[in-house]
């Protein structure tokens, strides 16, 4: 159970002026119910990868398996694969279009072949699961604040019934309660559903509240795989790729160098206090 | 006739709210009696969630919103005359969210002569405050290039660029920085130091990003259309609690050195940056 | 499959042909377009393809392009060759079988109209691969100013044209991420009777159509912060004044079409059928 890219390259416009290598032979495999997050800066091919995940970009080479069987294969369901692997794209909330929320959020589950009724059970169910308000329900989707838009089209995925969720950015443009709100409500989904949740994030000092293993990416290429505190060890080669470490990081190596008996693999505000108050006590 | 640069005061702004068939139901306030002083050449941050009144209030500095009640004052300018509209604008250029939706010109220099042109400024001037205000933005090496070409900081670059080469004596920023990654925030936040330095010009600057706001000169923090806290970054920053429960944040250093106050190191409050609480933790060894 | 329409693209190059007054390519563009209508003999024809040519040649734009721009008119020009060759009947009879009769008339007009509507085609996208699209409303907007006296906007349209022009690409980009967002939901673009898939279509148009109000809101609000008032008062970053090469393109086009109608009125130049 689990899903995996194995040598995936991917060639944009090839054999013309504009080719251009997104994806140069990227393998990783990433077990069912794990918390993963993938940064690397814009046009990295962090975009590109995530969408090799649910079928909407084939690879150039290389093969997709999700639980075990190649998506590449003759015959392959790639509709059942979208509604397994839920992909939320950045700015979700430009996607609505129904005359109220609940219709929005069926989309998915109609577009599955359910019937009216079990449509509206998973709709509502995907609504409660991203704490969206039950008294909006048959509101234009269009008339709610960005924050509750956002939930909408998350649910609107979630709807689905997926197995593995991916959320790309989906943070960008909220205010910080706002960002903390969906972090909380999706790190609380994965607990409760047993869901793989692939989060895709600019934020270093999101990534490292929430996920238990970073995928970094730099010009197509898998740079670093690990856990926080081992991804983050290595801040200066991501300073040079143009990303950083969690501000934390930064502080603990600091410490670290003024002897200060510290471990800087923290990477949180908790793990770090602990830290410092520990050596301090010593 | 007030003498800052930006002057509000008891500034109102309401709007209909209307039900699904469009009656109107009542009145929403989007800003309730804000009095606030920019006063020349500062750096003024306004903070405040999605909602909380600080882009309509930004929007008044540049008479696009004209207030349904008291007055602001831009450059000593009543932005209610409608005779003072254009030189209003020019006083205070703007910057808007989303960098696609502001650039008007298919090449970016063009792009950049577009306020020049409405101004009725002379062509020889045109190029020459062009090419000057890409420069001051790092951008003149792309002059030539398409604007769908640029990176979202390259594009917000521009945008400032364009409101440059007007000549104002103020540049109000409304979330520049909100649709770009790291990198690009940087750039743009950079870009604006740099003008600062050079051009002595009034910045106000609206964003949630709190890292952003650290060199300021005076701090706002707007909820519900209301000013509700007010001071240099220092003062803010060290009334972490409060500024929570008006949805904002504070920079992880500060939250972290918050914690270990908690713990009950003595620390000093509204610390900053990364160096500041290192001394502190090493003093305190 | 949109990005294979070449007309009305810019290829970017320094030519000759480009660094011209875009008001010189319009109007020796339209008068071009006369020429191929004002006569009708081989001759003419050789002469408005060596002028043609020269202009392709002078504009370094690839002649692949050039073709490539034709693609889209290939049923047209099917089709209308197919309808002269068969229904004009004039002359000898060259081939007969079952109903259909080619006539050595029907033969020439089919030729030529093929001929024409090629030309056509070329010649209007050499205009436009040699033109930036600014420059093209610019050129529009000072060639129809006399118009604004009848109350007609000129100034307002050329600045849509050329806002549209700059928000095709962003538009476009934007209707691909909607597709894929919607297809990430499980939507079925690709099969279904015409019905089904017009249907289909409204998860994205809804979306685009939103996308596209709040995009001109904002730009709206942008371009007045920025002073934005209309055409009156406003001065020119890079307003067109016509140079020597501008005169001398001119005086060469009238040159060519004054040759092109003499040569079709009266010099007999006649090659078997033709």
């Amino acid at each position: 159970m689990s899903i995996a890219l194995e040598h995936v390259s991917y060639v944009y416009s090839p054999g013309t002026a504009y080719e251009k290598h997104a994806l140069k032979d990227v393998s990783f495999e990433i077990p069912q119910g794990q918390f993963v997050g993938i940064i690397g800066h814009t046009g990295s091919g962090k975009s590109t990868l995530i969408q090799h995940l649910n079928g909407l970009v084939k690879a150039t080479s290389g093969k997709v398996i999700y639980e075990g069987q190649n998506i590449y294969d003759e015959g392959y369901n790639m509709r059942a694969l979208r509604s397994q692997v839920g992909l939320v794209f950045q700015y979700p909330e430009y996607q609505l279009f129904e005359v109220d929320v609940i219709s929005d959020v069926c989309f998915g589950p109609k577009n599955q072949g359910l019937s009216q009724e079990e449509c509206e059970k998973n709709a509502k169910e995907a609504l409660e699961l991203v704490g969206f308000p039950e008294k909006y329900y048959r509101q234009s989707p269009f008339e709610l604040s960005g924050g509750q838009k956002r939930r909408v089209a998350i649910a609107g995925v979630l709807a689905m019934k997926p197995k593995v969720l991916i959320l790309d950015e989906p943070t960008a443009g909220l205010d910080p309660k706002g960002r903390d709100e969906i972090l909380d409500q999706v790190e609380k989904l994965h607990k409760e559903t047993g869901m793989t949740v692939i989060l895709v994030s600019h934020s270093m000092e999101d990534i490292a509240r929430y996920v238990e293993r970073i995928i970094v990416m730099n010009h197509g290429e898998k740079m670093l795989d690990g856990a926080p505190g081992e991804v983050f060890r290595h801040y200066k080669e991501l300073e040079k790729v143009g990303l950083a470490a969690p501000q934390v990081t930064y502080v603990m190596h600091d410490l670290k160098e003024r002897g200060f008996d510290v471990s800087p693999d923290a990477t949180t505000i908790e793990e770090a206090a602990e830290e410092i108050m520990k050596s301090l006590r010593r | 006739m007030p003498t800052e640069m930006i002057h509000a005061e008891k500034l109102i702004y309401e709007y209909d709210k209307r039900d699904e068939e469009g009656n109107i139901i009542g009145a929403e306030r989007a800003i309730d009696g804000v009095n606030i002083d920019v006063p020349q050449g500062s750096f003024v941050a306004i903070l405040g969630h999605n909602g909380s009144g600080k882009s309509t209030l930004a929007k008044h500095m540049n008479a696009i919103l004209v207030p349904t009640g008291g007055t602001m004052w831009v450059d000593g300018r009543d932005t209610k005359d409608p005779d003072e509209l254009w030189n209003v604008r020019q006083t205070a250029g703007m910057v808007f969210q989303n960098p696609d939706n502001q650039i008007i010109g298919t090449v970016v220099e063009e792009d950049v002569g577009f306020g020049p042109e409405n101004l009725g400024v002379p062509t020889d001037e045109i190029w020459q405050r062009v090419e000057e205000s890409l420069k001051a933005v790092g951008m003149l090496d792309r002059r030539k290039d398409s604007p769908n070409k640029l990176s979202g900081g390259q594009k917000q670059r521009v945008a400032i660029a364009g409101v440059l080469a007007m000549e104002p004596k103020c540049i109000v920023l409304d979330e520049p920085t909100a649709m770009l990654d790291p990198n690009g925030r940087k750039e743009v936040i950079r870009a604006v130091e740099e003008l600062r330095r050079k051009k002595n010009v009034t910045v106000i600057l609206i964003t949630h990003y709190m890292e952003e706001v650290i060199d300021a000169d005076k701090v706002f923090v707007m909820d519900g259309g209301h000013i509700v806290m007010h001071g240099t970054p220092r003062e803010i920053f060290s009334r972490v609690d409060e500024l929570k429960s008006y949805r904002m944040d504070v920079p992880q250093v500060t939250m972290l050195a918050e914690a270990l106050r908690k713990q009950g190191l003595d620390i000093p409050r509204g610390i900053l940056r990364r160096d500041e609480l290192v001394e502190a933790l090493c003093r305190l060894r | 499959m949109i990005r294979d329409i070449t007309i009305g693209q810019y290829y970017p190059a320094e030519s000759r042909i480009h660094r011209l007054d875009p008001r010189v390519k319009i109007v020796c563009t339209l008068l071009f377009l006369v020429s191929l209508f004002i006569q009708n003999s081989l001759l003419g024809y050789v002469i408005a393809t060596l002028f043609l040519g020269t202009v392709i040649r002078l504009s370094k734009v690839p002649l692949k392009y050039i073709v490539k721009g034709l693609k889209p008119i290939v049923i047209l020009l099917l089709f209308t060759v197919v309808m002269n060759l068969f229904l004009t009947q004039s002359g000898e009879t060259l081939v007969h079988f079952w109903i259909f009769t080619i006539t050595e008339g029907g033969l020439r007009t089919s030729v030529f109209m093929a001929i024409r509507l090629m030309y056509l085609v070329a010649g209007s996208s050499i205009m436009t691969f040699t033109t930036s699209p600014n420059g093209l409303t610019d050129g529009m907007e000072k060639l129809l100013h006399p118009l604004n006296r009848l109350n007609v906007p000129v100034h307002e349209v050329a600045m849509m044209m050329s806002i549209a022009l700059r928000f095709i690409p962003i538009l476009l980009e934007e209707t691909d991420k909607i597709m894929k967002a919607q297809q990430a939901r499980g939507a079925d673009f690709e099969s279904g009777n015409i019905i089904q898939r017009a249907k289909a279509m409204v998860p994205i148009l809804v979306p685009l159509f939103v996308s596209a109000f709040r995009r001109a809101n904002d730009l709206a609000m942008a371009m007045e912060s920025r002073c934005y008032h209309g055409g009156d008062g406003r001065t020119k970053m890079k307003p067109l004044r016509y140079k020597s090469r501008d005169r001398a393109a001119y005086i060469l086009t009238l040159i060519y079409i004054v040759v092109i109608f003499v040569v079709g009125r009266f010099v007999p130049f006649k090659l078997w059928i033709f």
